[in-house]
């Protein structure tokens, strides 16, 4: 190893010309280093063009991923009935088309995918932003006013991510300290991601491509901690130019943020797939158990939080079904009568859980055929609550008339509970969990020519 | 025309391109935040955006590279500059790294942050995952240890084996 100082690169050769106009201001600005500056000594000998790229090549495969089912997740609230929040997004969102009932497990992939795997690449963006960090302190800040627009855009980029990041990961643990709209700040915070994510990959892929055939993988898999040596100097601004020893060898970099993501995996996967990898989500709330019995799995929202009597649901229920030529009043007693179903099928929600139980109940297609609604369009359900953002929501024809969309009167062989909905919810394939509103007070069949 | 686009190139410091591109980008960012005026929290927003950006680059990053130069130059004095045969200092940092990710990501169930809301939504309380976590990292710190009790006695046994052979050929002939 050096023992002293290696000399500084000697003026790095860049792309155009070395100072844009107005010259004599960008080379005032290189002169007026801040003193502190140079106490600060970037020494890693990982750090480098190579390193960097691997963890951006992760995080290109994987965030576009993120983004889209986070759009798709957008569309499964149904837009189109602007129960969707934000509710005006103009053109920042994926063409418009009805959320399908097939697969059921359809919103519990794209949500699970969207939270899973947001979360298992935080190891790796604080191992990217790691890498890159000396770029943040370099002097001058900026060299043209190109490089100005690049810098307010990596703002928007770091700022985005990390903003979506806080937000999500606050939201999944049902911890609103921020005081905003979760899903508005979440929503638009992502486009602002995406626009500057789209600038990036375009001004730094070719960069990222040479870096990563650079160096062969299997030769950094076959470097042990002492033989690791810094990547050659270049103009990239992240080799170190006087780097200590290596504590960590290339692959053990590698090794240490894989293993990182591996046990948020361990530690989240179970929320989704739910089972016995359910254990193993133990510092999330949906990894809990609720004991055991019919109605032992997750509840979303209790009754006591929405308000919901004894009386509410006391034996004076009754269910109203509206649209037809006269309003049907049904009390449980008269639904339970009617032909049963049973459905197993996920219910999901947008904090990335679910948990799949076996319903039973009549047919919301049975419900309206008995209304007398004869070409439906949609269906408006409502709820017993007198208040919150979810007491109401809108069916597609699709979603009303699929056999397994159901008033669910039963879950697992036993009565609902209360918390799960008593005395009737609804339960509809691939429908996001808070749409499958419980404790329904009436159901609102509307056809093609009214809707 | 190509003349232009050289002193466009001068001037700006970048491809025609580069700029076009990054306008077209501000573009919809501003389009973005556009749909966020005149609602009422967007001032909040604004500052958890910024504060997300600081709060890593100049909180969080300056803090764990402080704490692993002070883990690092505690165990070169505790060794006085020597090499041990297996180096203890990545048994310290990787359950420490481990254990400072679980914190972050899952600090409101730990410190039981939103304790209302939490109660609403699930009808259950936030108290085991304290705990959890003491655990989790108390596992991650064993096994660490674990394995670099393992690692030492097989460099000891692997070093004893060697010794004889190399100081002291003789022995072999006793």
């Amino acid at each position: 190893m050096p023992t002293q100082p290696a000399k500084p690169p000697a003026a790095p050769a860049r792309d155009g010309p070395e100072h844009a106009f107005p010259e004599g201001f960008w080379r005032a600005l290189e002169r007026r280093r801040p003193p502190g500056l140079n106490r600060i000594a970037w020494r890693s000998p990982l750090r480098g063009r190579w390193l960097t790229s691997v963890f951006g090549a992760v995080l290109l495969a994987c965030l576009p991923l993120v983004i889209l089912t986070g759009l798709l997740d957008y569309i499964a609230y149904g837009p189109q009935f602007h129960q969707a929040i934000p509710g005006n997004v103009g053109w920042l969102r994926l063409p418009l088309f009805d959320w399908p009932t097939r697969p059921a497990w359809l919103f519990r992939l794209t949500q699970g995918l969207h939270v899973g795997l947001g979360l298992v690449l935080v190891p790796v963006l604080l191992a990217k932003l790691w890498s890159v960090v000396p770029k943040l302190f370099a002097w001058p800040p900026a060299r043209s006013l190109a490089h100005v627009l690049e810098r307010v855009s990596l703002l928007f980029l770091v700022g985005g991510i990390l903003f979506e990041i806080v937000t999500g990961v606050l939201n999944i643990q049902y911890d609103y300290v921020f005081g905003f709209s979760f899903y508005t700040a979440h929503y638009f915070g992502a486009w602002v991601f995406t626009g500057a994510f789209v600038v990036h990959v375009a001004l730094k892929f070719p960069i990222m491509v040479r870096a990563l055939r650079s160096r062969s993988p299997r030769a950094v898999l076959r470097t042990s901690r002492a033989d690791t040596k810094p990547e050659p100097a270049d103009d990239s601004g992240l080799v170190a130019p006087n780097p200590r020893q290596a504590t960590l060898s290339r692959r053990g970099a590698l090794a240490l943020v894989g293993g990182g993501s591996a046990l948020v995996a361990v530690l989240t996967v179970g929320q989704t797939v739910g089972g016995f990898t359910r254990q193993a989500a133990v510092l999330l709330p949906r990894g809990r158990s609720y004991g055991s019995g019919p109605n032992a799995f997750q509840v979303n929202r209790t009754a006591r939080s929405a308000r919901i009597t004894a009386g509410d649901v006391g034996s004076g229920w009754q269910l109203s079904v509206r649209g037809g030529p006269s309003v049907l009043r049904l009390d449980r007693d008269r639904l339970l009568v009617h032909r049963q179903y049973t459905a197993d099928l996920p219910i999901a929600c947008v904090e990335g859980w679910s948990s799949t139980q076996s319903w039973s109940g009549v047919r919301l297609g049975d419900l309206a055929a008995l209304s007398g609604v004869a070409h439906v369009h949609s269906a408006v359900v409502t709820s017993l609550e007198r208040a919150g953002a979810f007491r109401r929501s809108i069916l597609t024809r699709d979603q009303v008339l699929d056999p397994d969309s159901l008033l669910a009167l039963r879950v697992n062989g036993a009565d609902l509970s209360v918390d799960h909905g008593y005395p009737a919810r609804v339960i509809v394939p691939a429908l996001p969990g808070v749409h499958c509103t419980k404790w329904v007070a009436s159901i609102e069949f509307r056809s093609t020519g009214n809707a | 025309m190509r003349e232009a686009v050289h002193r466009l190139r001068r001037a700006y410091g970048g491809h025609p391109l580069h700029l076009l591109l990054l306008l077209a980008s501000f573009a919809l960012t501003g389009y973005a935040v556009v749909h966020l005026i005149g609602a009422p929290s967007l001032a909040r927003m604004v500052v958890w955006f910024l504060a997300a950006v600081i709060g890593h680059d100049l909180v969080l990053f300056p803090l764990y590279t402080a704490a692993d130069h002070s883990i690092t130059g505690l165990l070169r004095r505790r060794w006085h500059g020597r090499q041990p045969t297996v180096p203890v200092l990545n048994h310290v940092r990787v359950p420490a790294l481990g254990t400072i990710l679980l914190l972050l990501l899952f600090l409101p169930g730990i410190i039981r942050q939103g304790a209302r809301t939490y109660l609403n939504a699930t009808g259950q309380t936030q108290e085991p995952f304290l705990g959890r976590w003491l655990l989790l990292t108390a596992a991650m710190f064993t096994i660490s240890a674990l394995v670099y009790a393992i690692r030492a006695w097989r460099a000891r046994t692997r070093a004893a084996k060697v010794r004889p052979a190399t100081a002291r050929p003789a022995a072999k002939a006793r």
